[in-house]
């Protein structure tokens, strides 16, 4: 069970990493990753959501939408509801951390409302259905992706910063030589394949 | 026709309870703010330049209304913002004089040459540390553009070899000022007809001539020129105190290099 999960969460880091290989989340990727502490603020904020999000509509599908009984199958209404979800519970959350953790909000706060529409965080609730995953591992992945976006966010303000003080041909200064590295870097998390599967032996 | 009656009344319902909790919330949680703070950062200048001494704009609309911070000190805004200010706290504005950065160097392309050729970072603090500049002239303007890069006002650019700032657009936050490693760059009151001395070459007369034809070679001309005693010459360059200053502008008719000009005209 414990490898199970462990298969779960460093694959969803390291090979399946959210904005590196599946390619979602990637305007917070390219708009936030400029300066480190943002990176960071933004990626521990999304981290956060995810989890919670997974929490709130892993439940709602299995019990709302489809449930086991086949009393009826509204899987078809999925996004929609998702979509609601997230956005009530990031609301609500905003205004708790607000009210209770008010440092949290303030470093948190511009990054809060931009989740509500983050792809990544709609992303992982609905792959996490379509897995097959358990309660238990739909929260697990959901951290696992968080953090991977973390790593993400890391490493590419890193190399963001050797890209501003290069000099590159005026046709590719900003966005076109940023959109490149973030392509070299994608490409160097491909070499992760099938690195989980072998350490853990499964 | 029953599904379609389910999904509706499903999602209805989802977003019903969504939005009880959340009205239900904002008035558990409802945290006191005093709209004078958020009405005082809607006409601050909004580019959080810092020349106020705090955060950003919205730390010093705070500062205002919850600490009694002076309320003429976004100096972006000018008077305009300090009245409209004045207007919500209800108190009378202070004077302010606009401020404008000035770029104290004249030596352009044509008038300074280069030492070496440098091809690292293209910074001025980068090239700064590289036997103090690749200028022929250690004290002028490098041209890297790190104050163009400062500005969040988009007010100073690198034009022929040397910064210039738009006098419409620079707001005087010193951004450029601070970021220049010459301190090239002075932020002074902006007047019509007081002229200032756009050198800073410290070294004599005839050293400061070879490296750049538009240089203060300490003359003393203008000193002798000036009515009011208002111009005194230290480290062999000329300096226009601005408060003595009248505006006559002899010394700009003096001034041999002709390195003195109003910053206003230019």
């Amino acid at each position: 069970m414990a490898v199970e999960l462990a298969v779960i969460f460093f694959s969803m880091i390291l090979v399946d990493n959210y904005v590196l290989v599946q390619f979602l989340g990637i305007c917070p990727f390219l708009g936030v990753s400029k300066r480190l502490d943002s990176a960071v603020g933004m990626s521990l904020a999304v981290t956060f959501v995810m989890v919670l999000a997974t929490a709130a509509t892993w439940p709602i599908q299995m019990f709302l939408l489809t449930p086991e009984s086949g009393a009826w199958d509204m899987g078809y209404l999925q996004t929609i509801v998702f979509i609601l979800i997230i956005a009530v519970l990031v609301q609500l959350l905003e205004s708790i951390l607000k009210k209770y953790i008010p440092a949290l909000y303030k470093s948190l706060g511009v990054y809060l409302p931009l989740i509500t529409t983050n792809c990544t965080i709609l992303g992982v609730t609905v792959l996490n259905i379509d897995n097959g995953y358990n309660f238990l591992e739909s929260i697990v992945c959901a951290a696992g992706a968080g953090i991977g976006y973390l790593v993400a966010m890391v490493l590419f303000s890193g190399v963001r910063r050797r890209v501003e003080e290069a000099m590159p041909p005026k046709c590719f200064k900003d966005l076109p030589i940023t959109l490149v590295a973030a392509a070299m870097v994608s490409l160097s998390f491909m070499g992760f394949g099938g690195i989980v599967e072998n350490i853990f032996g499964v | 026709m029953n599904m379609i009656l389910m999904a509706v009344i499903l999602v209805t319902v989802i977003g019903l309870i969504g939005a009880i909790i959340l009205v239900m919330a904002s008035i558990v949680m409802y945290v006191p703010v005093d709209e004078r703070v958020e009405q005082i950062t809607g006409v601050l200048a909004g580019a959080n330049c810092g020349a106020c001494g705090c955060a950003g704009c919205a730390d010093y609309a705070k500062s205002i209304v919850e600490e009694g911070n002076a309320i003429n000190k976004c100096i972006p805004g000018g008077a305009k913002t300090a009245s409209a200010i004045a207007e919500i706290m209800g108190v009378e504005a202070g004077s302010m004089t606009p401020m404008k950065a000035v770029v104290a160097c004249s030596g352009t392309c044509e008038k300074t040459s280069k030492r070496y050729t440098f091809e690292g970072i293209s910074s001025c603090q980068a090239v700064k540390g590289l036997y103090g500049g690749d200028g022929a002239c250690q004290y002028g303007c490098l041209g890297y553009g790190d104050c163009t890069r400062a500005c969040a006002f988009d007010a100073i650019h690198i034009v022929d070899g040397i910064a210039k700032v738009d006098r419409e657009k620079c707001t005087g936050c010193g951004a450029c000022a601070a970021a220049c490693p010459n301190h090239v760059i002075e932020v002074v009151p902006e007047h019509k007809r007081k002229p200032v001395v756009l050198c800073q070459n410290k070294d004599k007369g005839t050293q400061t001539r070879k490296a750049c034809s538009a240089g203060c070679i300490g003359c003393m001309k203008c000193a002798k020129a000036c009515p009011k005693q208002a111009i005194t010459v230290e480290n062999n360059v000329a300096y226009i105190d601005q408060e003595k200053c009248v505006g006559c502008q002899l010394c700009v008719k003096e001034c041999p290099v002709g390195v003195i000009h109003v910053p206003a005209n230019m």
